[in-house]
């Protein structure tokens, strides 16, 4: 297993598609980055209309990396689905375009193997995004603004709030978001396999995966009462900005954040079971599909 | 000699599209067995079925005296294959595509078994080319590499001469008599060119419409003294058990509505007593040419029934 997973990595690697996505990811990083050094007083500024007569900030301190890379990954694990779907959905459709499918499936290795192994490799894939988004996003923040408290502004129901964290207390929170945002994506990544499967070529699943995924974002951000009873706790874009909660600090009954704490942990532990239940879901029906298909490419 | 592969009463059957029907035939170790037929004959699909890349609707594949179906690893840990195209990874060289499925076989890969495999299709000086760089040629031998890398007792070919120029088809040629002769390899090869089986095969099967036709030894089914008879009855049911005891049951094949024999021609008139001493009602006894005359008008023109020219 080990051996056909370094097989696994070693195409991925050499193909010139998976770089795409690392390009991307510097380059949004990077333009956010220098449009915020530039004038990101301006859009401290916007945000803090509501607010800005209740509290008396520093809008200097206030413009540092933590705040940026928070702004960056509010844009940024939108996008990423898509370039996860690059990877994953080409995972079996990319084999079965090239021709090579078939070869690989007249060699002893099995079906569920061959799927498993795909599968890790987009996870080890979907991990390195992250870990190079946390390199661009955090850390050259980090470099360019420094590091301070960090704030967060939050809309609760029809509320607008301010959270301050300590910078003391932040960087176990951006660890565990990242990984929280690995196990969202390999949904994700799970979803585009199991596309790949039914195609023979890497478009299909790709351009499948992406509707989809802007469908069920779409059902999830209605406000429809019958919707948000019966159908959002059961999508997985309805968690897939879940990350969010590990800044989500709770407060005393003064409203004094608690150093170390979420506000709601119940939540996220609930959101990953349930994107954990998607994973295995689609990863079971992709291998009992990809067991029983007859290859014909 | 020993049976390799055994396959009984294979059939495959596409929604309502019968691709292979009852197909059963025999490969002994040692032979280059030809799979003969014409374009959309059930070739690739039997030979998916033997790679377990499509499931059988029924029948038995038997490989070297195992089920495929319950040792599958097994099986193709002794079996090699090229089918149909030999696509590889176009984005890696030569060495790295033969790495990647020796690897994939179980295979302890050394920098030497790689270069002598590469030595043996003669792409040592290519090693480190792309694949994307490689003539049609050069891709189909580094699939036999590929095919050969895990030193299979079984090598499966699914029309290797796809595409190639008539150097390319020589040296294919040359190659598995190689496979054959020096390094005692058992090779099923499948084409739609008579010719080409006759050159390379000892044995050969031709399959027309997913069903058998003939199944023989190359040097017998071609011989000018023999034919293929097609044969028509008022009972053919009963006409066919009848000759299933008899002294011409080895190319005996019920085939729509008619009864196929490969025999001599010398013997078609103790035939036609034979069957009306038992009273089987005789509607036409039609002999052909030869085998490969009746291979040509498979080719030429599906279901088309030549009349008796001698």
């Amino acid at each position: 297993m080990w051996s056909l997973l370094q097989i696994e990595l070693y195409k991925i690697a050499k193909r010139p598609r998976t770089y795409i996505a690392f390009v991307a990811i510097a380059a949004i990083a990077f333009i956010f980055q220098f449009a915020f050094k530039a004038d990101g007083a301006s859009y401290l500024n916007l945000m803090l209309q509501t607010v800005s007569e209740s509290f008396d900030l520093d809008l200097k301190k206030s413009m540092n990396g933590y705040f940026m890379c928070y702004i960056i990954l509010n844009t940024l694990l939108i996008q990423v689905p898509i370039l996860v779907a690059l990877v994953a959905g080409d995972a079996i459709s990319g084999e079965a375009n090239m021709g090579t499918l078939r070869l690989i499936l007249t060699k002893p290795v099995s079906r569920t193997q061959i799927i498993l192994v795909k599968f890790l490799a987009s996870i080890i894939f979907t991990v390195l995004l992250l870990v190079w988004m946390a390199v661009t996003s955090l850390f050259f923040s980090l470099l360019i603004f420094g590091a301070d408290d960090m704030l967060i502004f939050r809309n609760k129901g029809q509320e607008s709030m301010i959270l301050q964290i300590t910078q003391d207390d932040i960087m176990w929170r951006y660890m565990a978001a990242f990984a929280y945002a690995a196990v969202a994506l390999t949904v994700i990544a799970a979803l585009a396999m199991l596309l790949s499967v039914y195609a023979e070529n890497s478009i299909g699943p790709i351009i499948a995966t992406v509707c989809i995924v802007i469908v069920c974002t779409v059902i999830s951000n209605m406000n429809v009462p019958i919707i948000d009873k019966h159908v959002k706790p059961w999508l997985f874009t309805s968690y897939l900005v879940g990350w969010k909660g590990f800044f989500y600090i709770a407060t005393t009954e003064d409203g004094l954040p608690i150093k170390g704490s979420i506000e709601n942990w119940a939540a996220i532990r609930n959101s990953l079971y349930i994107l954990l239940g998607h994973i295995a879901v689609l990863l079971g029906i992709t291998i009992f599909v990809f067991r029983k298909k007859d290859i014909l490419t | 000699m020993s049976v390799l592969l055994e396959v009984k009463n294979l059939s495959k059957n596409f929604d309502g599209f019968q691709a292979v029907n009852d197909l059963s035939f025999t490969v002994n170790e040692g032979d280059v067995y030809g799979f003969l037929g014409q374009n959309g004959a059930g070739k690739s699909t039997t030979i998916r079925m033997l790679l377990t890349l499509i499931k059988p609707t029924s029948g038995k594949i038997i490989f070297f005296g195992k089920n495929l179906a319950e040792n599958r690893g097994e099986v193709l840990r002794m079996t090699g294959a090229v089918v149909e195209r030999p696509d590889l990874y176009k984005y890696l060289s030569a060495y790295d595509n033969l790495y990647i499925f020796a690897k994939m076989s179980g295979v302890k890969t050394t920098r030497k078994l790689i270069m002598d495999q590469l030595e043996l299709v003669g792409l040592a000086e290519r090693a480190r080319s792309k694949v994307k760089t490689f003539s049609q040629g050069m891709k189909q031998r580094l699939g036999i590499a590929v095919a050969l890398i895990h030193d299979p007792k079984l090598i499966i070919l699914d029309e290797p001469t796809n595409g190639l120029d008539p150097q390319g088809i020589a040296d294919m040629r040359n190659l598995i008599l190689h496979l054959s002769r020096e390094l005692g390899k058992t090779v099923i090869v499948s084409s739609h060119l008579l010719s080409e089986i006759e050159q390379i095969a000892n044995r050969m099967i031709i399959i027309n419409k997913g069903k058998k036709i003939v199944e023989g030894v190359v040097s017998e089914l071609l011989d000018p003294a023999k034919t293929v008879v097609e044969l028509e009855t008022l009972d053919n049911a009963a006409a066919f058990d009848l000759l299933k005891t008899s002294s011409w049951s080895g190319g005996l094949e019920l085939s729509g509505k008619y009864i196929r024999l490969h025999m001599d021609k010398a013997d078609i008139p103790a035939l036609a007593r034979q069957l009306s001493a038992s009273g089987v009602g005789i509607l036409s006894l039609q002999p052909r040419h030869s085998l490969e005359d009746y291979f040509l008008s498979l080719t030429n023109a599906e279901n088309h029934v030549e009349p008796v020219t001698n």
